[in-house]
């Protein structure tokens, strides 16, 4: 059969991390394909490599072969994946806020016509041609069936009719062959996700090959013609998508059956008389994760789990406690007031926070493994020193013991302490942060997205971990992340943020239902605790 | 062997460039005239007098604000405390120490408004530094005619207003270091007092930055991020590293001077701070990373090389090449430094 886009045996891996093993993908003209997966299945990294991002080729390209046409092609630049007639639609805009929606529809492929500087110094110099500009980009837009002005600034623009000019560009280039929408309908109503699906159907007649990332399962089910799944990097299953139901795609997504794994018990269970901290009214002015008003009360000694949609501010709780982002509202520490914006208040309180950007925030890449895990504690609490003539100076002594106790502890992968960080795996990144904040002595531990990046096995070591630190020594943990099977697994309770707000605290027994409901922040029965 | 070429690969390629054609120039030394001890002796000199000015550069460099480019503010404050040293008539080590005390307060002032500026700049750093240190020069050769200093030694002998360009120091701290316990052998001379002195602040500096203080700055230097998630207030630790440098500068500048024999004001600030940011560079360092044995080694090298060339090359190239090579080697290495890559992810 002819495939317009055929990607075979597609492998990459980043810092040894493999992320896609053997993908193998086809996809028609005219045909609807839908791929699917969870957060971290290396979808957006095959698309990336689809699209020739250079994020790919300056960590050591890929393996594999992309065929268009049934022709060998070499992607190595989105330019040239522009010239094959490759379109894509991107999770984060890229658009220019500054410019009108017609302009950027255009963006580089404007009407020119001749003037007479252009007529000496070549077509550089050619005058736009506004009208016929614009009259093609009022064509893309009532191609999708919006009103969208095309004279307005994308700056202005609702989210969702920026999603919509996104695609009205990808329309407009007539020479596209294949669409990659990733993730399209996130940002949109249900209403206009309908309208967005009835564009895709008309795309496909057209002769489009489309590729269709989502994880709403019930769109891809019903738009596209095919489906491929994809979990930790390899393709589990590629079928005709009447083959499948909603829970079948889930179940395969997922992979394993949620089963209860068994925790290990508590001397005593945490309780809504005990609250370690309670936060009341708390804004975070954290750029693409505000939050507006979240209150919680979290119980001493449990693991509480913080999860919901990307955007929706969920990462932003941790964030505002720990005083990286600005931040406003009540929050009681033990009955105390406790003093937000202050990252050395907070460590002297013993309210440890680990970030979601591990090799950003989280760590000194080019430090040494015993420095990353010791410089905090020395810093806050003057842990590790000794006197040295007049001066008082950190002990390497003491810090090497300390090290290598931790190393074994949390069996870090490294040669010796001094390893510098930044040639360490994921997993063992993070097992380094996971010390770092244990030699801070937590009382209450905010860890978010501690799984990210990780391959498989790491990640259950550092659940474990998490698990381990919160029965053996009691402490409070708070843990924010994006991968619901992940929080079930070992939180206690999990409270849904959605649109910057508290939406629902479930059990991880709550089913699949109500934890879709709570993201979306219809699940009208919140079941708030205190 | 094995061990040989894995520390190989740790050295710099240009300190290894640059070393491989000292051994040379060493070579060519045997074959002429020139006396190899004297040329030992005065490379000795010159590293101990220059040291101090390059150590200067570590904290800035800690803390992410790259190379002390406004290395002549701080200079600017020694000079002072010198000027007051010698304006109190002090001589020897009275002298000599008088002057670096009132060296190190000046310095503080001056150190918290410098740094105060260049918090305003943040990222512009280097650049900024640079104009700073040809503003202070050009204000300050103005100070040096209007201030009230009354020595006759000091101002100049027609007219008795305004200090002279060149200040001798025979009558007052000349050499206290250089004679400090030096001995000969044969032609080599050895100044043990100023290798000391700054073998001394090499020391303080290094146990400084193994305090929670100097810790601090290391941290926002790497990763200010996680120096702010670590409780660290990371304007607080960027003004104590430039205050830091300053006073270095200005301990540095009296240092050599008392080598010299001579306090050079007005332009000659200027002229410190290339020599200086080259020599670390050379030694190893990057602009965010420096230890003090980049200070150590870059120094030495750098030195060595400026001292050898001349007699050498004059005698090979019949002409003085010397300045020329000084002036390749440090804007070279400043420029090569600068367009380097961070190495990520290697």
């Amino acid at each position: 059969m002819r495939y317009t886009l055929e990607m075979r045996n597609i492998s990459k891996s980043f810092y040894g991390n493999q992320v896609l093993k053997n993908v193998n993908i086809a996809v028609a003209a005219g045909e609807v394909h839908g791929l699917v997966g969870e957060n971290g299945a290396g979808k957006t990294t095959l698309m990336n490599i689809l699209f020739g991002m250079p994020v790919i080729h300056s960590t050591g390209g890929f393996e594999g072969e992309i065929l268009i046409n049934n022709e060998r092609v070499n992607i190595d630049s989105p330019r040239k994946a522009m010239e094959y007639g490759i379109g894509m639609v991107h999770q984060e805009f890229m658009l220019i806020p500054g410019f009108t929606v017609t302009e950027n529809i255009k963006l580089n492929r404007e009407i020119t016509k001749d003037n007479l500087l252009s007529k000496v110094f070549g077509k550089s110099m050619r005058t736009l041609d506004f009208p016929a500009m614009r009259k093609e980009a009022r064509q893309a837009i009532s191609t999708i069936g919006m009103s969208i002005e095309e004279l307005a600034v994308v700056a202005g623009l609702p989210v969702a009719h920026k999603q919509f000019v996104e695609i009205a560009r990808e329309i407009d280039k007539k020479s596209l062959k294949i669409l990659v929408l990733d993730e399209p309908t996130a940002v949109l109503s249900e209403t206009e996700a309908e309208r967005l699906l009835d564009t895709i159907r008309y795309l496909a007649g057209k002769g489009v090959a489309i590729l269709f990332i989502s994880h709403r399962l019930s769109e891809v089910l019903k738009v596209s013609d095919r489906i491929t799944i994809l979990r930790d990097g390899a393709v589990v299953d590629s079928k005709p998508s009447s083959s499948f139901t909603v829970s079948e795609i889930a179940e395969k997504m997922v992979g394993r059956k949620l089963e209860n794994v068994v925790l290990p018990p508590r001397k005593k269970e945490p309780s809504d008389e005990d609250i370690i901290m309670s936060i009341r009214n708390l804004k975070v002015y954290m750029p693409g994760e505000m939050v507006k008003d979240f209150s919680i009360d979290v119980r001493r000694g449990e693991i509480l789990g913080i999860g919901g949609l990307a955007g929706h501010g969920k990462l932003g709780v941790a964030n505002g406690i720990a005083g990286m982002f600005p931040a406003e509202g009540q929050v009681y520490l033990e009955g105390k007031p406790y003093k937000l914006n202050d990252p050395s208040y907070a460590l002297r309180n013993n309210v440890v926070y680990l970030s979601e950007d591990r090799r950003g925030v989280g760590l000194l890449l080019d430090e040494s493994v015993e420095m990353n895990i010791a410089a905090t504690a020395i810093e806050a609490f003057g842990q590790f020193i000794k006197k040295y003539l007049f001066m008082t100076v950190y002990d390497r002594r003491k810090i090497r013991e300390h090290a290598l106790e931790m190393i074994k502890k949390l069996d870090i992968r490294c040669k010796s302490p001094t390893q510098v960080v930044r040639r360490l795996s994921g997993g063992n990144q993070q097992k380094v942060c996971l010390a770092r904040a244990f030699t801070l002595n937590p009382k209450i531990l905010f860890v978010s997205e501690p799984t990210r990046g990780i391959d498989v096995g790491a990640k259950k070591l550092v659940l474990d971990h998490l698990v381990n630190m919160n029965r053996e020594h009691g402490i409070t943990i708070v843990m924010t992340s994006s991968e619901l099977a992940e929080l079930r697994s070992i939180c206690d309770r999990i409270a849904i943020v959605a649109e910057g707000k508290l939406s629902a605290i479930l059990s991880p027994k709550a089913s699949d239902a109500e934890f879709g409901l709570a993201m979306a922040g219809e699940l009208q029965e919140v079941l708030q605790h205190g | 062997m094995d061990r040989f070429l894995e520390w190989l690969k740790r050295v710099d390629i240009p300190t290894l460039i640059i070393f491989l054609f000292l051994i040379a120039l060493f070579v060519l030394a045997a074959f002429t005239k020139v006396s190899i001890p004297s040329l030992l002796s005065d490379s000795i000199r010159r590293i101990g007098m220059n040291g101090v000015l390059v150590l200067a550069m570590v904290p800035t460099i800690r803390v992410g604000t790259g190379p002390n480019f406004g290395l002549p503010v701080g200079i600017i404050g020694g000079l002072l405390g010198a000027l007051i040293s010698m304006q109190l008539g002090l001589a020897g080590f009275t002298g000599f120490w008088v002057a670096i005390l009132f060296a190190i307060l000046i310095c503080l002032g001056i150190g918290l408004g410098y740094g105060w500026l260049l918090e305003r700049v943040r990222g512009q750093e280097m650049m900024v530094g640079t104009y700073m240190g040809y503003s202070v020069v050009a204000f300050m050769s103005i100070m040096w005619l209007m201030l009230p200093f009354k020595n006759p030694d000091m101002i100049w002998a027609i007219g008795g207003k305004g200090l002279r360009y060149t200040l001798a120091l025979d009558k007052y701290f000349a050499h206290i270091l250089n004679n400090f316990l030096k001995f000969k052998i044969g032609g080599f001379e050895f100044p043990t007092g100023l290798l000391l002195f700054f073998a001394g602040a090499c020391f303080l500096v290094h146990l400084f930055f193994r305090t929670r203080t100097g810790l601090a700055i290391d941290l926002v230097g790497q990763n200010e991020r996680y120096a702010i998630s670590s409780g660290v207030n990371p304007n607080k630790a960027r003004l104590i590293a430039v205050v830091l440098s300053n006073v270095l500068a200005g301990v540095g500048i009296i240092v050599y001077a008392q080598s010299y024999g001579f306090l050079q004001l007005y332009q000659a600030p200027l002229f410190m701070t290339f020599p200086a940011v080259a020599s670390i560079l050379i030694g190893g360092a990057s602009i965010k990373r420096a230890n003090i044995r980049n200070v150590i080694v870059g120094t030495a090298i750098f030195q060595t090389l400026l001292t050898i060339a001349l007699p050498v090359l004059s005698q090979v190239t019949r002409g003085d090449i010397t300045e020329v090579m000084r002036l390749i080697v440090s804007n070279g290495m400043i420029l090569y430094a600068l367009t380097r890559t961070p190495k990520e992810a290697r």
